[in-house]
């Protein structure tokens, strides 16, 4: 539906700190990972620490949580980044660099264009899902929502 | 119409043929293509196309071939293509998908990726067994073909990575049910399958190259005394 467009928020525990060798692997595709998504269409905006290429830095949500906050166009932009593109082989790699999560570590959410969605707003989607499980305002890949969906009235 | 009558459809030699073209091309054919690829007459393939688009195996659209538009481009024709669908018959009956799933989301709930990694090169060890090492990517995609993929060669790799060279990919992804669910878990599993099977060629290397609509694999050359 055009005049929505899809925010994602994700976060993720680092095992050592961003400045450890052994995250250094992880670390280095941080710029031409975060280039490919800016250059790829449907891309619309992420997240950046003012005066810096990146969000690594913000730590809302603790000292060793990365945050990761982008808005697309639409679902199939993001999937496509995110699972079909040079971005898949950081999640190959996963779990050389993250703990593993037992709780949701992302969700998703229409919301209108224009809009710049702020960390405070996605920390609380992520809390909202947590809590409720996936629905039009709050949900992940597998259980996705159309804008449409989100714009309807509740019940 | 259900599973076992779709691929009853294909019995017809002719309609296999025309099947597996359309298929192996990975785009939209047309039916002079398709007829002069199974070495039938138009109305023949065309007629056995519509019914393999009635059986819901190919999809069909309307396209101008040539190009032209407007007064004397002619009409559109119709163009085929692979559905999407997934057929399948087991008898007696199994049903291996779910557990697929089942065992997927436990391993992407565990975090066991580098397990199934693991356990998927040494499987791809044993099947690649004492077979002498593929001499180039033409004798690789006979070794997939062999192993349920679809390969074809790419002659126009871009610019980034590699050196423009011809590479191998994958139409089809033969996990494609849990690695659309789980991709780094199934993707991963998918590549050191993959690293195991060609293990024992130096002239080759895999790496993961996702792209929308392929296999997430590429295999290509490798270049010696890299690094």
């Amino acid at each position: 539906m055009t005049g929505f467009h899809l925010a994602q928020f994700n976060v993720a525990t680092l095992l050592h700190p961003l400045d450890d060798p052994r995250t250094a692997p992880f670390v280095e595709l941080l710029a031409p990972i975060n280039a490919l998504a800016d250059g790829t269409p449907g891309f619309v905006w992420r997240l950046a620490e003012e005066g810096e290429p990146d969000a690594t830095g913000l730590r809302p949500l603790g000292a060793d949580v990365i945050v990761n906050y982008s808005v697309w166009e639409s679902h199939e932009a993001l999937w496509d980044f995110v699972y079909r593109s040079r971005h898949l082989e950081v999640l190959r790699r996963r779990r050389e660099w993250f703990r593993r999560h037992v709780d949701m570590h992302l969700v998703m959410w229409w919301i209108p264009a224009g809009h710049v969605p702020t960390v405070a707003e996605g920390v609380e989607r992520l809390e909202l899902l947590r809590a409720q499980g996936p629905s039009p305002r709050a949900f992940t890949f597998a259980s996705a929502y159309t804008a449409e969906e989100a714009a309807a009235p509740a019940t | 119409m259900e599973d076992i009558d779709a691929i009853a459809v294909l019995q017809d030699p002719v309609r296999r043929r025309l099947y597996e073209y359309v298929a192996a091309q990975g785009r939209e054919v047309g039916r002079n293509e398709a007829a002069e690829a199974a070495g039938v007459a138009r109305n023949l393939a065309a007629f056995h196309l519509d019914r393999l688009a009635e059986a819901g195996l190919l999809e069909t659209a309307s396209r101008r071939l040539t190009g032209r538009s407007g007064p004397g481009a002619g009409r559109p024709a119709k163009v085929y293509r692979r559905s999407a669908v997934e057929r399948e018959v087991s008898l007696p009956a199994r049903d291996y998908r779910t557990a697929a799933a089942l065992l997927a989301e436990a391993a992407e709930t565990a975090g066991l990726d580098v397990e199934l990694r693991d356990v998927a090169r040494r499987q791809g060890e044993a099947l690649r067994g004492s077979t002498a090492p593929c001499e180039g990517l033409e004798e690789v995609a006979q070794v997939l073909a062999g192993r349920g993929y679809e390969p074809y060669v790419d002659e126009g790799a871009e610019g980034a990575e590699g050196d423009g060279g011809a590479v191998l990919r994958m139409r089809n992804c033969p996990f494609h049910v849990v690695a659309e669910r789980f991709p780094p878990l199934v993707c991963g599993m998918n590549l050191a399958l993959l690293e195991g099977l060609l293990g024992g060629s130096p002239g080759v290397r895999v790496r993961l190259d996702a792209r929308p609509g392929l296999c997430c694999a590429v295999v290509e050359p490798s270049k010696t005394n890299e690094d």
